[in-house]
């Protein structure tokens, strides 16, 4: 099945390129079409990660190619499924992009199956690195959220309107896509705290041991607990919103790959 | 023999001045238009539209030089010009440029204000009067409501009508782009002016909760608030007052500053970084330009309004040129419907229509036949070609009949609606 994963990148590219197009021409006729394309995209990257789990024969979220690969299916679903509840204008062509460019780099790393190491051998292995990914994913809808709110308030602030002001929707809905995006991905971040630290205690035989990555993953968390609970007490919307948002998602990249490669330590598998 | 053609006589804020306008008849008078326009032979179906800009008399009828005058008299009746300067202040056109002029005023395109809405429903309205009077048919019907599609066209296709081209609406506008919906957001009206009181009623219309007025005299402020159903407060009360306002739209005669930053600062904590939209449409200016550096506040003065506006028309031009594409595309299309509306190209069509519906059954009934022999198959295709014509016959005879009794149009009409044949749009 391993043919499915250039189809699925293509099939990105394509989505990504329609909306684009629609980007450019606000033509509701090519959203629909580019809308299509990504929902065939999602459904053909569907098959693909199963067809993968058959022929490893484990959920494929171990190699850096497949997580990745599985971080940019769970963010088209997410997007896709946020699109039935509510519609952000052109949010599309900013989640396209970000899902392929994820796609690539998901392709440049090293697609070989290699066996499973021991210490994944457990059922916790879906259920942690699913939901870590799944964090991940709305986590980045957040940060293409916070890009678009900065983008549109340069050229409010500026007073010169270029591409985007008519292109994006308000501030007001850009803030809520935000806040939106953050709480979902908030509550899958805890989960996949704690479900690493239940599964650290089974396999390492303590809770929690600051590893690099455990670290990482906590300053992430309290980045984004700040920016949520703030928001609340003292305001922290729209802008510094966006900002930290953009901030948050940064520390996220960099315990997914920043520790991997630069700081080790026992819980860097991938690679 | 002579097909009837479209044809409309009107008057336009291009052509007449305010003078002429106002003495041209309208909808108001006594007896209906369209019923003293339906009078005028050679006229068969008419549609008045009488808006403060402009009267069109759309007709449509045998096309002779006496009954354009008639209906130009008629027009002019109440005012004491002579056919020469009615003609002179009136334009008159027929076939193709009638049907273009009409798509263009229905989008909007003819209008004082390219793009403006308004025009679309005042023709409806006029529309909607006909068809009580009766005043139109098949023509006219068919005309007129693909005036509305093609209106709707060029909505959907160009950004005619999507940028504000008036200060007040530009402003409503921006409004919109930092809060999102209006509603439960409070403006706050300092000093009084026309441009001030315009954009707060733009606001209002927009759903704005909550209006404070504040002005240096208390009681201009009270009768200013009062209108908007609001509260007044004075000018010292202002900064205090500025916790809770969304919109602050400044326009005092006062030379100094109203509002400054350092005034500003220590209270966006105070409103949770809430955002503020400042609106200075005051010449000396009211607010502190350095308030645009705070987090959160967007300050519009008057000329970055006029910037917005003025590259808002320049657009609209551009789009105004993409729906004159549409209309003429769409001219086109409906003369080639009007053509189809003589007896011969009928019965063409017609007779293309049942037997593309004898060929299919034929088709489906040999499909199941099974083998068959060359004769057995030219006598079903005989049978079925014998009962079309048999069917058809009597339709056609009663197109090409010429009896003065029953109107060519409505023959037409009969026919094309039994055999539906307009049934696509």
């Amino acid at each position: 099945m391993t043919f499915l994963f250039p189809i699925t990148l293509l099939s990105y590219i394509l989505a990504t390129t329609a909306y684009l197009v629609y980007f450019a021409g606000q033509k509701k006729e090519v959203r629909t079409v580019a809308r299509g394309i990504l929902f065939a995209a999602g459904i053909i990257h569907t098959v693909s990660i199963v067809g993968r789990y058959v022929e490893v024969g484990h959920t494929p979220i171990t190699s850096m190619h497949e997580s990745v690969s599985f971080f940019a299916w769970a963010m088209t679903w997410g997007f896709l499924s946020f699109r039935w509840r509510y519609q952000v204008k052109n949010f599309g062509t900013f989640v396209s992009i970000m899902v392929t460019i994820l796609m690539i780099l998901s392709a440049l790393f090293s697609q070989a199956v290699v066996p499973l190491p021991p210490a994944l051998r457990s059922n916790w292995l879906p259920i942690h690195a699913s939901i870590a990914l799944m964090a991940n994913a709305f986590l980045a809808m957040g940060f293409c959220g916070g890009i678009m709110y900065l983008l549109q308030e340069r050229e409010i602030k500026s007073r010169k309107f270029g591409i985007f002001y008519k292109r994006l929707p308000s501030l007001e809905a850009l803030d809520n896509l935000n806040h939106h995006c953050l709480s979902i991905g908030f509550v899958l971040l805890t989960l996949g705290i704690i479900t690493g630290s239940l599964w650290a205690e089974q396999a390492w035989g303590a809770y929690w041991q600051w590893d690099p990555k455990e670290t990482w993953a906590l300053i992430t968390w309290f980045i984004y607990a700040a920016l949520l609970h703030f928001r609340l007490t003292m305001g922290w919307r729209r802008r510094r919103a966006a900002i930290i948002s953009i901030i948050g998602f940064s520390a996220a990249m960099f315990t997914l790959w920043g520790v991997t490669y630069l700081l080790g330590g026992i819980h860097s598998y991938a690679g | 023999m002579q097909v009837d053609q479209i044809m409309i006589v009107g008057v336009n804020h291009k052509v007449a001045p305010v003078e002429v306008r106002e003495k041209l008849a309208y909808t108001g008078d006594c007896a209906h238009p369209v019923i003293e326009i339906g009078k005028i032979p050679g006229c068969k179906e008419c549609c008045f539209l009488g808006t403060c800009n402009r009267v069109e008399v759309i007709f449509s009828g045998v096309d002779s030089e006496e009954t354009v005058k008639a209906v130009r008299k008629f027009l002019f009746s109440r005012s004491n010009l002579s056919d020469e300067e009615a003609k002179k202040y009136s334009y008159s056109y027929t076939g193709k440029d009638a049907v273009n002029h009409l798509f263009r005023v229905a989008a909007s395109l003819d209008s004082m204000i390219v793009g403006e809405p308004q025009i679309l429903g005042q023709l409806k309205g006029a529309y909607r009067e006909a068809r009580e009077h009766k005043s139109v048919s098949l023509i006219l019907n068919k005309f007129i409501n693909k005036s509305f599609t093609v209106a709707k066209r060029t909505r959907t296709e160009t950004n005619i009508g999507g940028s504000a081209v008036s200060i007040s609406y530009a402003a409503v506008q921006l409004a919109k782009k930092i809060f999102g919906k209006l509603d439960n957001k409070k403006v706050m009206i300092v000093g009084a002016g026309e441009m001030a009181e315009l954009a707060a009623e733009h606001l209002i219309a927009q759903g704005i909760s909550e209006v404070v007025v504040a002005n240096r005299t208390l009681a201009n402020a009270i009768t200013l608030a009062e209108r908007f159903n609001g509260s007044a407060v004075s000018l010292e009360e202002l900064t205090a007052e500025l916790e809770s306002v969304d919109i602050l739209i400044s326009s005092t005669g006062a030379t100094d500053l109203v509002l400054k930053k350092e005034d500003l600062k220590p209270l966006m904590r105070q409103r949770m970084e809430s955002p503020l939209f400042l609106i200075d449409i005051a010449v000396p200016r009211d607010l502190d330009p350095k308030l645009n550096d705070l987090d959160n506040v967007y300050l519009y003065d008057i000329d970055n309004l006029k910037d917005v506006v003025d590259v808002n028309k320049s657009e609209r031009q551009n789009e105004a040129g993409k729906a004159e594409r549409i209309v003429e595309e769409e001219t086109l299309k409906f003369m080639q419907w009007l053509d189809g509306m003589e007896v011969t190209p009928t019965i063409v069509e017609m007779r293309q229509k049942i037997d593309d519906i004898r060929q299919a059954e034929i088709d489906k009934t040999m499909a199941g036949l099974g083998e068959l022999s060359s004769k057995q198959k030219r006598s079903i295709e005989a049978m079925a070609g014998a009962i079309t014509n048999k069917i058809l016959h009597n339709p056609i005879l009663f197109l090409k009949s010429d009896t003065a009794s029953v109107d060519q149009q409505m023959k037409l009409q009969i026919v094309r609606e039994i055999f539906g044949m307009d049934s696509d749009s």
